[in-house]
């Protein structure tokens, strides 16, 4: 009935995350080899592992956020379902079919398509941009917490302002505790991440339910008519001000959310596994219990609140704060809190796990104990600052904007290389370290992407297509300047002499 | 056997925690109650659930099945 695979999904997480370990094939999960036709998986493995993976703690932060920013109902409902439908369709028109024509994972294709050099680059922007996303899992672990002991999530107006002193002593707490269990070791969290993951889902819905309640939408006169929502908006934007977030915002962002894992690729460590083609569906049922479900329950707790207590929605600076923990508790109890701290904590783990790992890739001869400590560091430090979470819909969209593009040179280099007369897996055949084709195709992109967002105002996930699409473009235009003939000619003679010196 | 009896009582507890809410958007039980019963049942889950699942079955085992 609830189709969780602990130990597939570790085989599946290992291989995303073992990302710079050159030993071959260790563990016998295939890092650096084709998957092996006796280890393909049917799809019901996918389906449950997507299922628990998308219904995570920033769910909590992320639904509200759409009402505090001024989505309408009706946007949010239709915008959510066509956003989360286009990543579907990118999951498996995009990622399904190059996993399981290569069955390599991310990292080893980027190897032999841009060096292991830039591979190690590649790793610690990921591991970074891991640390903020755990920081945010660290800050609504901690709302949970707080709400028994009476600890209130102020968010300051500053991006670096820093909350009460109570709520930052609390961060720092659970970010000490999650980074020394994942630094401890991966395997018992994500057990215990499939474990809760059906009892999560259970405990958004419940939560959506009771909200429909509390606020005595009990027909579907009243739902339709969304009086309680437009109130609800109509009360936030008196105290936080205008804002609006548009119709095809809400499409792009709930795209484009998870633009790293499937226009940016990271998801072939996944889909190298399948089967059969049908796995590429799998990632639905994590859009539309995760994504849809979970973003509208979360909202409604919020609007609940505010129609319900308005007070208590209230910071110490009469301004509406979305406090995870604090809606969460007012749902559903003990259960609600002990929700948020489980999904904030199952996430913040595996995360601060990858990002350790990434980091043990960039400087050889580390401890991953160590430096997985370093990553939670670092992710407390960013869970200290609140405003970052609260700021999760610009996050996600930078997240996609910087690691998306990545994805585009493996499609390039899968569908176009050779048709435009290019070598594919170009760094593997030259045995240079890093592709300088990539690098610029990589970063340029992204440096007006960001320059957008942050200097120009630009809604952060409108940037991850364009610079996708652009960052495949500039690669096979630099390819076809920079590729050279005696280069691979030099490198194809040492092969052979290689080869015949060894016979 | 066991498996299955303690996976039937995984969905009795999951239950515990979803269906009361209908009940209270319905008018017919207390937010209170409510709470109470989700509180049993996530209690319940997390006692319950991990006696069966994580078990590698045979299919896992073999790393391939459909």
């Amino acid at each position: 009935m609830f189709p969780h695979p602990p130990l597939f999904f570790h085989r599946f997480e290992v291989a995303k995350t073992r990302m710079t370990d050159d030993s071959s094939d260790a563990g016998g999960e295939y890092e650096r080899e084709p998957v092996p036709e006796s280890a393909l998986l049917g799809s019901g493995k996918f389906w449950g592992m997507y299922a628990g993976e998308h219904a995570a703690g920033t769910e909590f932060m992320i639904g509200p956020l759409f009402l505090a920013a001024g989505a309408s109902l009706s946007d949010l409902l239709i915008g959510l379902l066509l956003g989360n439908f286009l990543a579907v369709l990118t999951w498996r028109f995009l990622v399904t079919p190059i996993a399981m024509a290569k069955r390599l994972t991310l990292y080893y294709q980027l190897e032999r398509i841009a060096g292991v050099s830039l591979v190690k680059f590649y790793n610690l922007v990921n591991g970074l941009l891991f640390c903020f996303l755990a920081g945010a899992m660290v800050t609504v672990s901690a709302s949970a917490v707080g709400v028994p002991f009476g600890i209130t999530f102020d968010v300051p107006d500053a991006m670096f302002g820093l909350s009460n002193g109570s709520f930052t002593g609390l961060v720092v707490i659970v970010g000490v505790v999650i980074a020394v269990v994942a630094a401890g070791g991966y395997d018992r969290v994500a057990k215990f991440a499939n474990l809760a993951a059906p009892w999560m889902i259970a405990v958004f819905a419940a939560c959506g339910i009771v909200s429909l309640g509390q606020m005595n939408l009990t027909t579907a006169a009243s739902l339709a008519e969304g009086r309680f929502w437009s109130d609800a908006i109509t009360f936030v934007q008196d105290k936080n001000g205008a804002q609006s977030f548009e119709f095809w915002q809400i499409v792009v962002f709930a795209w484009l959310c998870n633009g790293a894992m499937h226009f940016g690729m990271a998801d072939l460590s996944i889909f190298r596994f399948a089967k059969h083609k049908a796995s590429g569906w799998a990632p639905s049922i994590g859009m539309f219990l995760g994504h849809y479900m979970a973003w509208i329950a979360a909202a409604l707790m919020l609007a609940a609140l505010i129609k319900i207590q308005p007070a208590l929605a209230l910071g110490p600076d009469g301004k509406v704060t979305a406090n995870p923990g604090l809606l969460a508790y007012e749902s559903l109890g003990w259960a609600g809190i002990i929700c948020v701290v489980i999904a904030g904590w199952t996430t913040a783990n595996p995360t601060i796990y990858r990002a350790g790992l990434a980091f043990q890739g960039v400087i050889p001869g580390s401890a991953r104990a160590a430096m997985t400590l370093v990553a939670g560091a670092i992710a407390t430090v960013a869970g200290a600052f609140p405003n970052l979470s609260a700021q999760l819909l610009g996050f996600v969209g930078v997240y996609g904007t910087v690691l998306g593009p990545m994805g585009a040179v493996i499609f390039v280099d899968f569908y176009l290389m050779k048709r435009f007369g290019l070598r594919d897996d170009y760094a593997h055949h030259s045995k240079t370290t890093a592709n300088l084709a990539v690098l610029i195709a990589w970063l340029l992109p992204v440096a007006v992407g960001l320059y957008l967002i942050y200097w120009r105002g630009l809604f952060a996930a409108y940037a991850v297509l364009p610079c996708w699409i652009a960052c495949g473009i500039i690669y096979i235009v630099l390819s076809k300047l920079t590729q050279s003939t005696t280069e691979l000619a030099m490198a194809a003679d040492g092969a052979a002499t290689s080869t015949m010196e060894n016979q | 056997m066991m498996p299955t009896t303690m996976k039937i009582a995984s969905v009795i507890m999951l239950t515990l925690v979803v269906l009361p809410c209908f009940g209270f958007w319905m008018g017919g039980l207390s937010l209170p109650a409510v709470k109470w019963l989700a509180l049993a049942g996530t209690v319940g889950w997390f006692a319950v659930t991990p006696i069966w699942m994580g078990r590698p079955t045979g299919t896992e085992q073999t790393a391939s099945g459909d």
